[in-house]
C-alpha cells in the first residue's frame, strides 16, 4: 500500500520533450514508474526513445493535450515540468481534463498564477490532487516514482515521509534508508500550494502500510501549526518532526518563496513548539529527528 | 521585492490611484529645492523599507525652508531598524479631514487573497487588529473573480465608511487592485489613505512587496531594485544567479536545496555555540545541479566575504551524483587557486557517495577536510573557525 501513486498508476508528463522533461522521464522509467505518453502541443504525433526498468525500448506517444492523453492511454496521473511562464496554463488544462494527480515540479511560477489554478481547482470540486507547485513530487519506492526524488536512496517500508523542502526529503530518506518508506511527498514551500502537510498526513492515516510519520517544515506561514493541530485530533499513528530554519534572521527570504520569516509567527520556534504541544517530538537536527522515528516506530 | 513609498506611490499613480506629488532627493540641497518647487508647507519622509519610521524621527514637517534643511540634514543618514536612510521624499503636507487604511494581500493558509480595510488608519495597523479588531474589515478575494466595484463596495461596507466617502473610497479599492494584480504584488498597503477637507481620497503612504517570480512578464520592475543599498556580496552573488543571503557569522555555509541548507545553518549554530559561540556566515544554495562552475562562483563569493574563517560545503548528491559534486569542488579550487585560504569541510552523501569522497581524497588538497555526517562536518567547521578567530 502507500498514497496517492502506485505501480497501477498511468503517468504522463506534460513537458516530455523538453530538457528537463526528458531526463526525468528517463529517471522516472527507471524507477519502475508507468509511464505512458507525454504532451506537447507543437509536437503532437510524435514519439520520444526511452527505455524501460528493464532496459527495453519504448516509445512514448506525445499527445496535443492532456484531454486526448488521457483518452488515448487511460493516464489518471501527470508530472509537469512546464517552464513558469506557461505553467498556470498546463496545470488548468490538466484540471479541466479532470486527471486524478497533478504533480507540479517547475518552480519560479509567480504566486498569481498558483493562486489562481488553485481557485479554478477549487471551482471544478477539488476532483484533481495538485501535489506542489515547486516540489520533488511523490515517491512509491519500489512502484513508481511521480517527479524528480532520487529513486535509488531507498526501498519500500514502513515510514511515510512528508515535507517542504527537496533535499531534506532526500536527506532524511537517507537516514532512514534502512527501514524504507511507504510514500515520500514532497510538497514544496511556495506560498501557495495544493496538497497540504495534513492532506499527507489524514492519508498515511489511512494507510495501512505506513507505521510510523515523519513531517518536515520549514520557517513562514503557519501549515505545520495547523498540521499539528490537525495530527492532535486526528492521527493514532507515531509521528515525529522536524522543523529547519531556527536560526534564519528575520524578514529575510531563505530560497524557498514560502521560508521568509516576518514577525514571531512563522518561526522555526513557534512551529516547533506547536508540534510538541500536539505530542509530536521534533529533532534539532535530521540526524536526531531520523533517531527519534526510530525511538517511536519500536515502540508502537 | 519590498519597494519604497516613493517607488509604490509612483506604481499607484501610473494605475491612477489618487496620490500627492512628491520629489525623491538624496542631499540637504536637493530637499530645499525640491521644496522651493512644491512651496511649503511640506513633509521631509525617510525612505526606508521598513516600518516605524515616524516613531524613529524619520517624518517630519517642515513649515519653512529653514526645517526643511534642519529635518532633511537629520533624517538623511538616519538608522531605522538598521536600515541606513539614504533617500528622503519632500511632498506637500497634506490638510486631513479623516484617515484610512486599506490593503490588499496574499492569504496563504487559505490559498487566496484578503482585503483588509478600516475607517481608522493612520496608527500601526498591528496595533488596531490587536487593540480594535472590530474596526478592521477583513473580506477575503476569490483569486478567480478579483476585485470589481461590487466587490470594493462590499469591503467598504464592511469596513463601515459613511455614505458620503464610501463611493470614492470604493473607486479607490479598484485601482489599488490593479496594482496588486497588474504588477504581480503579494501585498499592497496604504496608511493612511486619507480624506481631504475637500472631500477628496488620497493615498498618502504606500506599501508594495512585489513576487519575484514574476519578474519575467515584469521587465521594467529591474529598474526598481535598489543597487546601492544592497549588500555587495549579495549583489555579486545575484548578478550570478546565485541564491545567496549575507549573515553575520564566520563559518561559509554552501549546500544544495533550500531546506537543506537551513537546516545546515542550524547544525552549524548549534555546533558553533561549543565553539565559542561562532555562527554561520551566509545562506547558499546552489540548486540541484551542483556543477563546477556553479561551485565555484559560490566558493568564490564565499571566500571573498572577510568575516569567513571556514566554509562548510553540505552536499546531498539526489540528482546530481556526489562524485560530480566532487569534481566541481576540486575544479573550482583550481579555478580559485591562490585566492582559496580558508579551511573547507566538505560533507557529501547519497547518490554515488564513495567516488565522490575518493575524488576528494585523491585530489588531497590542503585546505580540505572530508566529514561522515551533516553533524561531524559542522562541529569541525565550527571548530576551525573559533580556532582562526583566536
Amino acid at each position: 500500500m502507500s498514497i496517492f501513486l502506485n505501480g497501477q498508476s498511468k503517468v504522463i508528463v506534460q513537458g516530455i520533450t523538453g530538457g528537463e522533461g526528458t531526463k526525468h522521464t528517463a529517471l522516472m522509467l527507471k524507477a519502475g514508474t508507468n509511464i505512458v505518453g507525454g504532451v506537447n502541443a507543437r509536437k503532437a504525433g510524435t514519439t520520444v526513445s526511452h527505455v524501460t526498468k528493464d532496459g527495453a525500448p519504448v516509445e512514448l506517444p506525445v499527445f496535443a493535450t492532456v484531454a486526448e492523453a488521457m483518452e488515448k492511454t487511460g493516464a489518471d496521473v501527470s508530472v509537469v515540468f512546464v517552464p513558469p511562464a506557461f505553467a498556470k496554463d498546463a496545470v488548468i488544462e490538466a484540471i479541466d481534463a479532470g486527471i486524478g494527480l497533478l504533480v507540479v515540479i517547475t518552480e519560479g511560477i509567480p504566486v498569481q498564477d498558483s493562486a489562481e489554478f488553485w481557485a479554478h481547482a477549487c471551482a471544478l470540486g477539488n476532483r484533481t490532487r495538485i501535489i506542489g507547485p515547486n516540489c520533488p513530487g511523490v515517491i512509491t519506492p519500489g512502484e513508481a516514482l511521480a517527479g524528480i526524488t532520487p529513486a535509488t536512496i531507498t526501498g519500500p517500508g514502513p515510514v511515510g515521509l512528508v515535507s517542504k523542502s527537496g533535499t531534506l526529503t532526500y536527506q532524511m530518506m537517507y537516514e532512514l534508508k534502512d527501514l524504507g518508506f511507504s510514500t515520500a511527498i514532497g510538497i514544496g514551500g511556495d506560498p501557495v500550494i495544493g496538497t497540504t502537510h495534513i492532506d499527507a498526513l489524514a492519508a498515511f492515516e489511512a494507510d495501512p502500510a505506513t507505521k510510523a510519520i515523519v513531517m518536515i517544515g520549514e520557517i513562514g506561514g503557519d501549515a505545520e501549526e495547523r498540521a499539528a493541530e490537525f495530527i492532535k485530533a486526528n492521527v493514532t499513528k507515531p509521528v515525529v518532526g522536524y522543523v529547519a530554519g531556527f536560526t534564519a534572521p528575520e524578514g529575510k527570504t531563505m530560497g524557498h518563496a514560502g521560508a521568509i520569516v516576518s514577525g514571531s509567527s512563522g518561526t522555526a520556534q513557534a512551529k516547533k513548539e506547536a508540534l510538541e504541544a500536539a505530542g509530536v517530538r521534533v529533532g534539532k537536527t535530521p540526524s536526531e529527528t531520523a533517531r527519534l522515528l526510530r525511538e517511536a516506530l519500536a515502540a508502537s | 521585492m519590498d519597494l519604497y513609498e516613493y517607488q509604490a506611490k509612483e506604481l499607484f499613480a501610473a494605475h491612477d490611484v489618487p496620490v500627492s506629488p512628491g520629489i525623491v532627493v538624496t542631499s540637504v540641497d536637493e530637499a530645499v529645492a525640491a521644496a522651493e518647487k512644491l512651496g511649503t508647507p511640506v513633509m521631509v519622509k525617510s525612505q526606508v523599507k521598513t516600518g516605524g519610521r515616524g516613531k524613529a524621527g524619520g517624518v517630519k514637517f517642515a513649515a519653512t525652508i529653514d526645517d526643511v534643511r534642519t529635518h532633511a540634514g537629520n533624517i538623511l543618514g538616519l538608522d531605522i531598524k538598521g536600515h541606513i536612510t539614504r533617500k528622503v521624499l519632500i511632498t506637500p503636507a497634506s490638510d486631513i479631514a479623516a484617515e484610512y487604511y486599506a490593503s490588499f494581500l496574499l492569504d496563504r493558509a487559505n490559498r487566496r487573497y484578503l482585503a483588509m480595510c478600516s475607517k481608522e488608519g493612520g496608527m500601526e495597523i498591528e496595533q488596531l487588529a490587536v487593540e480594535k479588531p472590530e474596526a478592521l474589515a477583513r473580506v477575503p478575494i476569490d483569486p478567480a473573480v478579483g476585485v470589481d466595484a461590487a466587490k470594493a463596495a462590499e469591503i467598504v461596507a464592511a469596513a463601515g465608511f459613511d455614505d458620503d466617502v464610501q463611493g470614492k473610497v470604493a473607486a479607490a479599492l479598484v485601482k489599488l487592485w490593479d496594482v496588486f494584480v497588474g504588477e504581480d504584488a503579494t501585498l499592497v498597503e496604504v496608511n493612511p489613505l486619507i480624506q481631504t477637507p475637500d472631500g477628496d481620497v488620497l493615498a498618502l503612504d504606500g506599501k508594495v512587496t512585489l513576487d519575484d517570480n514574476a519578474a519575467f512578464r515584469h521587465p521594467q520592475h529591474a529598474d526598481l531594485v535598489d543597487y546601492a543599498s544592497e549588500n555587495p556580496l549579495e549583489l555579486r552573488a545575484k548578478e550570478r544567479h546565485l541564491n545567496y543571503v549575507k549573515l553575520d557569522g564566520q563559518v561559509g555555509i554552501i549546500g544544495n536545496g533550500a531546506g537543506l541548507v537551513m537546516s545546515t545553518l542550524d547544525v552549524v549554530a548549534y555546533a558553533g555555540e561549543k565553539h565559542g559561540g561562532v555562527k554561520p556566515a551566509n545562506f547558499l544554495d546552489i540548486g540541484g545541479g551542483a556543477s563546477a562552475e556553479v561551485m565555484a562562483n559560490g566558493l568564490d563569493i564565499i571566500l571573498s566575504d572577510p568575516d569567513v574563517q571556514s566554509v562548510f560545503v553540505n552536499v546531498f548528491g539526489g540528482i546530481t551524483a556526489c562524485d560530480a559534486v566532487a569534481t566541481g569542488i576540486v575544479k573550482a579550487l583550481e579555478i580559485l587557486g591562490d585566492a582559496a585560504t580558508k579551511p573547507l569541510v566538505v560533507r557529501l552523501d547519497g547518490n554515488n557517495v564513495a567516488a565522490g569522497r575518493e575524488i576528494l581524497a585523491a585530489a588531497a588538497h590542503p585546505l580540505v577536510t572530508s566529514a561522515d555526517t551533516m553533524d561531524a562536518g559542522a562541529d569541525r567547521a565550527a571548530e576551525l573557525a573559533a580556532a582562526a578567530g583566536k
